[in-house]
């Protein structure tokens, strides 16, 4: 590290080399890498934990949420973590796993895009960013392997096709593409179910949203490492959204007017809106 | 038989220097210069893709004249070191004055140590929370570092344009207002400048985070009033110094 930040600039920074800012610190600072620890033996689940990430396309655009609580085993480690990101200008990326990892490869991600952009000229594709965060995912199987796994949720706006796109990882660095709809995480299987009933093609961004809260609300009805909202506290999911003109986190003036809504909703009905069974 | 030459220090540092000049002097010119809501940077470039101005940090700019693969290297070399300092410690802790530092000492020990000098001249400016608080820091190649106010301008025809804007530059100029008075003296008297001929960015004050903005297109030719339909052929300007 001392080297790197004394007056001159060493031959490092001036050699030619790869625009990606990974490959940089790999050569010249490889302790800050995510992927330099290493461990021994197993660590238990005494690390705070993110879980439920929801992502799901709309007429424009991609919607992705999350919710607010991290655990440590049966403890809640925090109730208002944010585990939704801006990415770059045009993507969005949501963690769980391992926290304190997570947050760490969210923070490389996001200084290898703009790193890219500013060396290039230009932007990465939306399947070249989605290949880099792979890339990155396979650097840190072996903390994965010893119990601290990361997995995100990427999302974007593929300016090529103008569409929102999705992709899901595993540890391994797999990448998948998704489409319409997805979630990952602890209560990604409730999630999911609802999402099924919930979500149909050509929906708009006002009911994506909505959509999104009452699958988290799902999510966190059923697997206690999910939060809900909290409504004592003003604690609301983080909900973001990207479209042609690019990232945009939702005012919480307005998750909160939504989550509102779903609470009413299931006073009457505690298990959210019916899926028709005929048809 | 042959003797050895002996040429002194003096004389080595000035012939180094005449060459540096000289190559810097060949090149179109650039103009920095403070506007209302921030920094603007106008370079005659006709390239779309060779960049004399770019983006370094959130908000920090950088732009440069003389020989591009030269300069192209220092600029890699400051976004490699503002992005590992943002990530290793926090995005504020990014500076330019720090920047400029290690620009600096970077050209001041090639000047010095390698038998060819660097032939660019470099800006880098930083964007203050209000225009008091704008540093704009001028190096050449020799290292030597001058922190300016108000404007600055590199390359060609450095003290003319220079004399032009001190006498016509005014804090509190508009955008367009900015934009207008760089081309003018960018083109000077005998000929116009098109917007297909020119590089334009600003760090902007009132955008998010990252402050660089690229005005290309459309979005320029609006800011350019009076462009002349039919530009006149540029001509390089004969080396000055």
């Amino acid at each position: 590290m001392s080297t790197s930040h004394g007056p001159l600039l060493p031959q490092a920074f001036r050699g030619a080399g790869s625009a990606s800012f990974t490959e940089f610190l790999a050569a010249h600072d490889p302790g800050l890498l995510p992927s330099s620890r290493y461990l021994s033996g197993t660590v238990s689940t005494e690390v705070p934990h993110a879980t439920t990430i929801i992502a799901v396309t709309y007429q424009g655009g991609v919607i992705m949420a999350g919710d607010r609580r991290a655990t440590m085993g049966n403890l809640i480690a925090q109730r208002d973590i944010e585990k939704v990101f801006a990415a770059d200008e045009f993507s969005c990326i949501g963690i769980a796993g391992t926290a304190g990892i997570a947050i760490e490869v969210v923070r490389l991600f996001q200084v290898e895009l703009e790193h890219y952009e500013k060396i290039e000229g230009v932007q990465l594709s939306l399947d070249g960013k989605a290949n880099r965060l792979a890339s990155m995912l396979r650097g840190n199987l072996g903390l994965a392997m010893q119990g601290l796994a990361v997995v995100p949720l990427f999302a974007g706006f593929d300016s090529e096709t103008q569409v929102g796109r999705m992709f899901s990882y595993d540890v391994t660095g797999g990448r998948y593409e998704e489409h319409a709809f997805h979630a990952i995480g602890s209560g990604s299987m409730f999630a999911r179910g609802s999402l099924k009933k919930l979500w149909f093609p050509g929906i708009d961004e006002v009911r994506a949203v909505s959509v999104c809260l009452q699958a988290l609300y799902d999510a966190a009805d059923d697997d206690s490492a999910t939060g809900g909202p909290d409504v004592a506290r003003g604690i609301y999911p983080v909900v973001v959204r990207v479209d042609a003109a690019g990232f945009q986190r939702i005012a919480e003036s307005e998750t909160s007017a939504a989550v509102e809504l779903i609470l009413s909703g299931r006073r009457s009905q505690p298990d959210g809106p019916r899926a028709a069974a005929q048809e | 038989m042959s003797v050895p030459y002996y040429v002194s220090p003096e004389q080595i540092i000035k012939d180094k220097a005449d060459y540096a000049r000289k190559g810097i002097a060949r090149g179109r010119s650039v103009v920095v210069l403070q506007y209302d809501d921030g920094i603007l940077f106008v370079a005659e470039n006709p390239s779309r893709a060779l960049h004399k101005i770019s983006e370094i940090y959130d908000r920090i700019a950088f732009a440069a004249v003389g020989k591009y693969n030269e300069f192209e290297n220092l600029r890699v070399a400051g976004v490699r070191l503002a992005d590992l300092r943002g990530y290793s410690y926090d995005r504020r802790d990014v500076s330019g004055r720090s920047l400029a530092n290690a620009y600096a000492q970077t050209l001041g020990t090639i000047f010095t140590e390698m038998p060819k000098p660097f032939e660019v001249e470099l800006v880098v400016a930083e964007l203050g929370e209000e225009s008091a608080d704008d540093q704009l820091y001028r190096l050449t190649f020799d290292g030597s570092v001058a922190d300016e106010h108000g404007f600055v301008a590199m390359g060609g025809s450095v003290e003319l344009i220079s004399g032009l804007l001190a006498e016509r530059w005014l804090p509190g100029l508009n955008l367009a207002a900015g934009l207008a008075l760089a081309i003018a003296v960018l083109a000077g008297d005998d000929r116009t400048l098109a917007a297909d001929q020119l590089e334009v960015a600003v760090l902007e004050r009132s955008r998010q985070q990252r402050k660089f903005r690229r005005i290309t297109g459309p979005t320029l030719s609006a800011l350019i009033p009076e462009t002349a339909p039919i530009a006149e052929p540029t001509v390089d300007t004969e080396p000055t110094a």
